[in-house]
């Protein structure tokens, strides 16, 4: 499932993504498996599948360990913002058309909105408070304030998350390459251009230290 | 509770845009201002935002953001009816679920469209209130309903208000129509349409409230903290006195954030009932139906042109829909911008069955500097000028066409020259969709005029304290466009300091007054009443200082947090230690007092756009966007850049994908979403280059600054239709220039 996932970030834009989701084809071969998982581990013993029973669930976020008992239809974006208020990450869509949620998970990103809680049981997470380290912000968080990539500031935890998912598996990607890793999240005041170039910088930065 | 008093204030979307700006006698400013004399060392310069930390950490607290203790989750149920009588509300089910601590009752008679308040809840989570909304049982009445325009405008149409649903609005005219019809060489007639756009701002709509006592405080995602209150005020008979309104950051508005909203009145009622504080956060799909648009317009235009250029009459008669609500008054510009004798404008608003429209950036001049702009290109092909030419040939220096009193500053001939040299202007088809094979370029390019001008009576203070710390004060709110850092870079400018020195306070109505964020007046209120306070600190300053060193306060400079004496700089004393003589902190007052009458005072800008086309499958790309701007004197360069480009990717995105559709059948928004409405990503934007033209008005304020937030919206959907005019050889008179819409119209030129 991860690697399929990786594999459709390098290769499908959002828009492609989207249009196949439109024509069916990965509606169709994606989604009944992925449902198969999911209710696969939530059998009790007697093989039923209970509605409302809550698991407990091991999370660790931005290198603290939490221990949490969800509902099965809890989102890992509702547990992060409203149990472990985390308001860093935003919600915007509640429905993966934006970005606007997007956290690290095992180092890939995700749009936590989609997200399952309890898929996310024994995971890594590192959402955008977790970037700095020892008070020292992530240079991708630097080049963010010197360029001004952005404006009312509500998309920007999407996208430096993006950045920072994308600039760790790339190392100095081409303006293409960004544009591509960032086009899955929205930004509604039209900063785009200042963003990649932020991304950009970071890339360099990322790469002399 | 009837919706119809709440929308009261947005009854025409942007009427109060439009009483505010024009041509308004102001308080005559006792001296008047001089700013272009001011060298500054930070103002105009590259600053990057003061708070950017805190937002690219995620520590800006956001509406979304509150939560306080005990808090408990409103959720608002909504007419799933275009238009309907409402027969009966049972709210006993929902009233007795276990966790549901409050329920109302928001509607009775008739719903005039899909979205429309019918009853809210207020529960311990936001699940139990979802579950509450379904125990609510409403019956209705369905009525028949009219949700297009085309279908609202047909006879025996079913009626949105009780009136007939085409209501004219707006009338102008000057001159003789007829005459200046006679004196041209050619005269066409064109027609001009543009989709209704939702503003989509990224963090949603919603508000949290918190009664203690008599006393309500209400966080609201809002441009516009004092209406807020003000508007609450009214709708719950409370003295304005006893609330208080909070906005720290907000996730992008636009438009939509104008004004008390209904659920804002709505969560401060449940908090009431429930004794509790309450929050509510409206859906993407609530976003999309019930908290404004940006109304459609089908714009007529008849002009007529001389053999040389000169234009001798423009007739526009406008159909322009906000739902239930007016539509978009949209010929400011066409009134405004180029010389013409004979203008003559008929407005008419058409009702539909559909949410109410509200001031979206630049509300009427998006619509209108569309089909003004085109209609140009279409005349100067026609008598084969140069469409820059034209615009030349038409250039005033005053306003209302030349007519009326002269523009206090006007850099849009410069704004010609910038942009026309940086997209290289002579690369352009001499001839429309003159060029060969599939893929088609073009240049085009649009002219903008707007307010942009400050509020009157706008306060800021500038604090000092003995520790030697300083605050500047103002009940603005910040949209994302800089408006701390500017406060803080004004600050530090007058009083020799860092802008990081500054403590900037904004976003609570317990601050100096300050009008609401919109129509690009933030900028042009806010930084010279600052500048105000700060200069009275100054000279406050400049006197304790010139005590201590026993000289004249003349002879006093404030440079890097030291006052010293000018003839001998060695003889100083520091900021700090200055602050440490003070008996107790000291506040100065600031106010913008206004600007001299007898001027227009207007911004300006063109922008100049390369496309591609590809006449295949329709598809438009821009390709490189050069946008000029004529704002005055540009407070940081740094932010200005982002809010053109910014400007221009919106315009983008409307001229290329967005629409709302609403289904005819059903009477709902079918595309609710951004996955179905289309917003412009990465992938799809052009290179934009931001310029401005260096300039200060001389007397709008102290600083010479004008506003910005609308200017870069306006002309950006003209300039890439006229592109892919100059491109293909034929104008797609119609936004979103989606594939179909450009097929057609090549369609339309193999016909001839």
């Amino acid at each position: 499932m991860e690697k399929a996932k990786k594999k459709k970030r390098k290769t499908f834009t959002r828009r492609d993504f989207l249009k196949g989701f439109g024509g069916g084809a990965i509606s169709a071969a994606v989604v009944p498996q992925l449902l198969a998982q999911d209710i696969a581990s939530l059998r009790t013993k007697e093989g039923k599948i209970p509605l409302f029973s809550k698991k407990q669930i091991i999370l660790t976020v931005n290198e603290k360990k939490f221990s949490l008992v969800v509902e099965p239809r809890e989102t890992l974006l509702h547990v992060l913002r409203e149990r472990l208020n985390l308001t860093g990450t935003k919600m915007t869509c509640n429905q993966g058309e934006c970005g606007g949620c997007t956290v690290l998970l095992d180092g890939n990103p995700v749009y936590s909105c989609l997200y399952l809680a309890i898929r996310a049981d024994g995971k890594k997470i590192t959402t955008v408070e977790g970037l700095a380290t020892d008070g020292k912000l992530h240079p991708v968080q630097q080049a963010f304030i010197e360029k001004d990539a952005y404006q009312c500031g509500y998309c920007t935890p999407g996208f430096v998350v993006s950045s920072v998912a994308l600039l760790n598996k790339n190392k100095n990607p081409t303006l293409e390459e960004i544009k591509k890793g960032l086009s899955g999240n929205l930004c509604r005041c039209g900063n785009y251009s200042k963003i990649y170039e932020a991304a950009s910088v970071a890339s360099k930065s990322m790469r002399r230290s | 509770m009837e919706k119809k008093e709440y929308l009261a204030d947005t009854e025409d979307s942007n009427l109060l845009y439009y009483e505010e700006f024009r041509d308004k006698e102001t308080e005559e400013p006792e001296a008047a201002p001089s700013p272009e004399k001011d060298k500054f060392e930070i103002i105009g310069k590259y600053t990057p935002r003061i708070d950017g930390g805190k937002i690219v950490t995620g520590q800006a607290p956001f509406t979304h953001d509150i939560k306080l203790r005990g808090m408990l989750y409103g959720k608002i149920l909504r007419s799933p009816h275009a238009c309907a009588e409402v027969i009966s509300v049972d709210l006993s089910k929902a009233r007795s679920l276990a966790g549901v601590k409050a329920v109302l009752q928001l509607k009775k008679g008739r719903v005039k469209y899909a979205g429309e308040q019918v009853a809210a809840v207020a529960a311990v989570d936001e699940k139990t209130a979802e579950q509450a909304l379904k125990l609510i049982k409403v019956e209705y009445k369905p009525l028949p309903f009219a949700v297009t325009e085309e279908k609202a405008m047909e006879e025996g149409a079913p009626q949105v208000h009780d009136m007939p649903n085409i209501q004219k609005f707006n009338e102008y005219s000057r001159g003789d129509i007829e005459k200046g019809f006679k004196e041209a060489d050619i005269v066409i007639e064109q027609t001009y349409k543009t989709a209704v756009e939702i503003h989509h701002p990224a963090e949603t709509h919603g508000s949290v409230a918190k009664w203690e006592g008599e006393r309500l405080t209400v966080w609201d995602s809002t441009q516009a903290i004092f209406n807020v209150r003000d508007g609450l005020a009214r709708f719950l008979n409370i003295p304005a006195s006893r609330i208080k309104v909070i906005k720290q950051y907000m996730g992008g508005g636009f438009g939509s954030k104008l004004g008390v909203n209904d659920y804002t009145v709505v969560v401060a009622m449940l908090a009431k009932e429930a004794n509790k504080p309450v929050k509510i956060t409206l859906s993407r799909k609530e976003n999309s139906l019930c908290v404004g648009n940006r109304p459609s317009a089908l714009q007529t235009i008849k002009g007529g042109v001389k053999k040389d250029g000169t234009l001798t009459a423009l007739y526009l008669k406008n159909y322009t829909s906000g739902g239930i609500k007016r539509g978009d008054r949209c010929s400011e510009p066409l009134i405004d911008i180029y010389k013409c004798p004979n203008v003559k404008v008929e407005e008419l608003s058409v009702f539909t069955n559909t949410g109410a429209s509200r001031p979206t950036r630049a509300p009427g001049h998006v619509q209108g500097t569309f089909a003004l702009e085109g209609f140009l290109d279409e005349l100067a092909n026609e008598i084969g000028l140069d469409p820059l030419e034209l615009r030349k040939k038409n250039y005033t220096t005053k306003n209302l066409g030349d007519t009326e009193i002269p523009y206090s500053s006007k850099g849009l001939d410069k704004c010609y020259q910038l942009g026309a040299d940086k997209i290289g202007w002579k690369r352009r088809n001499k001839k429309p969709g003159e060029g060969n094979g599939k893929i088609r370029r073009g240049l085009g390019m649009a002219s903008q005029i707007w307010w942009g001008v400050g509020r009157p009576g706008t306060l800021a203070d500038v604090k000092l304290h003995r520790d030697g710390s300083v605050e500047a004060v103002c009940g603005t709110q910040d949209l994302g466009c800089g408006t701390r850092t500017y406060m803080a870079t004004v600050t530090a400018e007058t009083l020799g300091l860092k802008p990081k020195n500054v403590t900037v306070k904004i976003g609570s109505t317990e601050y100096p007054w300050c009008g609401s964020s919109g129509g690009s007046t933030t900028t042009p209120s806010v930084a010279p009443a600052i500048r105000n306070a700060a200069l009275k600190a100054a000279d406050y300053l400049k006197k304790l200082a010139a005590e201590k060193l026993e000289i004249s306060p003349d002879d006093i400079s404030i440079e890097k947090k030291k006052f010293f004496n000018k003839n001998n700089p060695a003889k100083s004393i520091s900021f700090k230690e200055l602050l440490g003589e003070l008996r107790r902190e000291k506040v100065f007052h600031g106010e913008y007092i206004g600007r001299p009458s007898g001027y227009a005072y207007n911004t300006f800008g063109s922008h100049f756009a390369e496309v591609e086309v590809d006449t295949e499958t329709g598809q438009v790309k821009v390709l490189k966007v050069v946008a000029v701007h004529e704002i005055g004197r540009v407070m940081n360069k740094l932010t200005a850049e982002s809010q053109v480009i910014g400007g221009v990717t919106q315009g983008v995105s409307t001229s290329l994908f967005e629409e709302r559709v609403v289904d005819e059948g059903t009477g709902n928004v079918v595309n609710p979403n951004l996955r179905d409405y289309k917003i412009a990503t990465c992938l799809d934007i052009p290179e934009i280059i931001p310029l401005f033209v260096d300039m200060v008005d001389p007397r709008i304020n102290i600083l010479g600054a004008k506003g910005l937030g609308e200017p870069p919206r306006i002309p950006i959907a003209g300039a890439i239709a006229n592109a892919v005019y100059n491109a293909i050889g034929v104008h797609v008179r119609d936004i979103p220039m989606t594939p179909d819409k450009v097929l057609q119209a090549l369609k339309r030129k193999e016909v001839g």
